[in-house]
């Protein structure tokens, strides 16, 4: 019976000159959100690059939802997973509504399917309605990143990617989309990878954590390991001076 | 916005004119050839036929090219011509004789009009009165006259070194240019110059032209050069033209068509009724269907390569974009296209394509492939990675990636470079009428080798609506097919 959502076999990959990812070995577990944690250039986003089959591994094998990734064709994996980055997540040709219920339509699901569904995100993550005849450039940060949101869940994926979808915004609207997240996560039943240089927002949001620097792991474990029982000197230095979970 | 995108793609084809059978008659580039194409196609119009007009049309070889190839059914010749430049043959030959030669061609002569255009001796009538000149031979021992020809003619063989032989003339001849003798004469500084012998000077400064009793100039005689494919109902109505007009006729319908303010049809239409070949009441001004038939065969060549140029253009663009050193030996090599004259490219390809509309659309098709292909694949080239990586993630086909991504996201480049290529096209295509293709440029040539400012404009004011009216509607393509924060005059992506 498979109870992961990634396994990572030994994985290395260079992009380049430089290595992005060497010799990491991990498996993250379904039902609950996983934190990529580190700084820019330690191969995060490329490990969420990596589970969803967008890169392949020079070396090593990567097992997304219980099955070795079908290079060929990923497209039926890559349906079960929602994917959310940072700044371009949404279409600039596309008003909202028509961003948010792309996957629906690609995927051949009726018009009525797509608007119910589109309901439920908007009510899920507090979305006003008249943003949905809106282009992106039109809406603040923290509404796109909402939208983004709801698009990566349009299809009730059972895998969740997020590159960094909470950066550059304010501390309170950060809240407040974290408290969205967290209900969301809740009510969808969707495990989770999040992938964030925040390790306050990994503490907040994530039941397990994985430390990264240079492309190599340098601890993963629940967020009371790392906190508590830092692995190294560097993960201990990132986590100095973090609380436990707020709200 | 895909379904939008297919409607004006097609209207866009749909201006490409549908094919008809219609007679074509050439003509060359200058009045005389005008002329008498103008006439014979009025007449077949007024008899029942259609008719299009490839007046102007470079050279005898050219001319010759495109009777042979078809893309001319007819066009008025000389024989001398014939004799000299398509059988190679000096001297006088029969007419029989020529028309056998022809024959082997799958070109046939009609009966001559009448007039010989040849070079000719000409003086003042007072002249020709006091001192008793009617024949070239009566030059003889008139040393005291003074006497001016054309460089050409001083130096041809059959020019004046073989006339003084044959003449035994004795004059000193200087050299002058054929238009500044006439002024010369009227202002009295010559007595005798060379001309052509059909030209509309002769009459509007009273010369007479010196009969050639030793027969000494070889004959070109003005007759319908036709390929033996032409229906006998055409050729019936072409051969009515035999023997109707004379050396004085044509003189005068070169002096009318000199005179400004009259156009080459009217100067037809006036002798087709006057000759009663075409009843009055059928004089009827052919400016606006004519003006109609090049602004709809203008619209069709350069629909036509546009279309093209798209289909290629976007395609190449999207099989390249991904390989940065192929999309850039493509654009190379576009560029290197671009830097061709264009007229040197109409030139170019006439060996391959012959003359026409073929070679004509094929050059407008290469100048509109690069501004297409080249904002195609900067504009692929700038959509930002992570668009593309969202688009995976998601699913996407290729297919749905084009659709949903790369097509709308690339559009309003798109779209520009089109807009380039189809003004530039429209202007380009101007200069087709040189390789006989018709269009604006037909009177806009033809005005230019006529020196009729209005004939130019005739060509030149349809085509700078036509570019602006291109201008109007792609930005209409562009509201139809792109929101409004992502237009080119609103670049906010």
């Amino acid at each position: 019976m498979n109870d992961s959502a990634t396994e990572f076999h030994d994985v290395s990959l260079r992009r380049g000159d430089v290595v992005a990812l060497e010799n990491v070995s991990l498996k993250l577990k379904l039902g609950q959100t996983t934190a990529i944690l580190g700084e820019s250039g330690s191969g995060k986003s490329t490990l969420v690059q990596l589970i969803i089959g967008l890169l392949r591994p020079d070396s090593g094998t990567v097992k997304t939802l219980g099955a070795d990734i079908d290079y060929d064709k990923p497209r039926p994996l890559r349906k079960r997973i929602g994917y959310a980055i940072q700044d371009v997540a949404l279409f600039p040709h596309l008003r909202i509504r028509d961003n948010i219920v792309l996957p629906g339509r690609l995927s051949g699901w009726s018009e009525p399917d797509c608007t119910s569904r589109l309901k439920e995100l908007l009510d899920l993550m507090q979305l006003p309605e008249d943003v949905l005849d809106r282009y992106p450039h039109e809406l603040s940060g923290g509404q796109q990143q909402r939208a983004g949101l709801c698009r990566a869940m349009m299809l009730h994926p059972e895998l969740l990617l997020l590159d960094e979808p909470f950066s550059g915004l304010d501390t309170l609207t950060r809240r407040s989309i974290h408290e969205q997240f967290l209900s969301l996560q809740e009510r969808e039943a969707v495990s989770c990878v999040l992938v964030t240089h925040d390790p306050q927002e990994a503490i907040n949001l994530a039941q397990d954590i994985v430390v990264m620097k240079n492309g190599r792991l340098q601890q993963h474990g629940t967020v009371d390991e790392v906190m508590n029982r830092p692995a190294n000197s560097y993960v201990g230095h990132l986590c100095t001076g973090l609380s436990g979970k707020l709200g | 916005m895909n379904k939008r995108f297919m409607t004006a793609f097609s209207l866009l084809l749909a201006v490409s004119a549908a094919h008809s059978q219609a007679v074509v008659v050439g003509s060359k580039m200058f009045p005389e050839s005008y002329i008498l194409a103008e006439i014979s196609a009025q007449l077949l119009e007024d008899r029942g036929f259609e008719v299009r007009r490839r007046l102007g049309m470079g050279g005898t070889k050219i001319c010759y090219e495109a009777l042979l190839t078809g893309a001319i059914d007819f066009y008025p010749e000389y024989t001398g011509t014939i004799n000299e430049v398509m059988l190679a043959q000096s001297g006088n030959r029969s007419l029989a004789n020529i028309r056998a030669a022809l024959a082997e061609q799958g070109l046939s002569l009609l009966p001559p009009m009448g007039f010989n255009n040849t070079y000719a001796i000409a003086v003042p009538s007072h002249i020709s009165r006091s001192a008793g000149l009617l024949k070239i031979s009566d030059l003889r021992g008139h040393d005291d006259l003074r006497m001016a020809f054309p460089h050409e003619f001083l130096n041809r063989q059959d020019g004046w070194p073989g006339l003084k032989v044959m003449y035994g003339l004795t004059q000193d001849v200087d050299g002058i240019d054929h238009g500044l003798a006439y002024q010369a004469i009227e202002d009295g500084q010559l007595d005798v110059i060379a001309a052509y012998s059909t030209d509309g000077e002769l009459t509007r400064y009273d010369l007479v032209l010196l009969e050639d009793d030793l027969e000494y100039f070889p004959k070109y005689f003005a007759a319908y050069l036709t390929h033996d494919r032409l229906p006998a109902e055409v050729l019936e109505v072409l051969e009515s033209m035999s023997g109707r007009i004379d050396d004085a006729r044509m003189q005068q319908l070169n002096r009318l068509a000199m005179e400004p303010g009259i156009s080459i049809p009217k100067v037809a239409a006036d002798f087709l009724r006057d000759a009663g070949l075409v009843s009055a009441s059928d004089a009827r001004s052919t400016v606006l269907p004519q003006l109609w038939r090049n602004t709809r065969r203008h619209l069709k060549l350069t629909a036509t390569a546009l279309s093209l140029a798209i289909l290629v253009g976007v395609g190449i663009a999207l099989i390249v974009h991904r390989r940065r050193r192929l999309a850039n030996a493509f654009l190379y090599f576009a560029s290197l296209l671009q830097t061709i004259p264009s007229i040197a490219l109409l030139a170019l390809l006439i060996p391959f394509m012959g003359i026409g509309q073929k070679p004509a659309i094929l050059a407008l098709f290469l100048y509109s492939l690069l501004p297409i292909a080249r904002s195609t694949i900067t504009a692929l080239h700038t959509i930002p990675p992570g668009y593309r990586q969202v688009a995976a993630a998601m699913a996407m086909s290729h297919l749905q990636e084009f659709r949903y991504l790369l097509l709308p996201l690339a559009m309003p480049h798109v779209i520009a470079g089109i807009r380039t290529a189809a003004v530039i096209s429209i202007g380009t295509a101007t200069l087709a009428a040189f390789i006989g293709a018709g269009g604006l440029g037909d009177p806009i040539v033809t005005g230019l080798a006529l020196n009729d400012s209005s004939l130019i404009l005739q060509g030149a004011i349809p085509a700078a609506m036509l570019a602006i009216l291109t201008e109007l509607f792609f930005s209409g393509v562009e509201r139809a097919l792109v929101v409004p924060h992502m237009r080119s005059n609103n670049p906010k992506i």
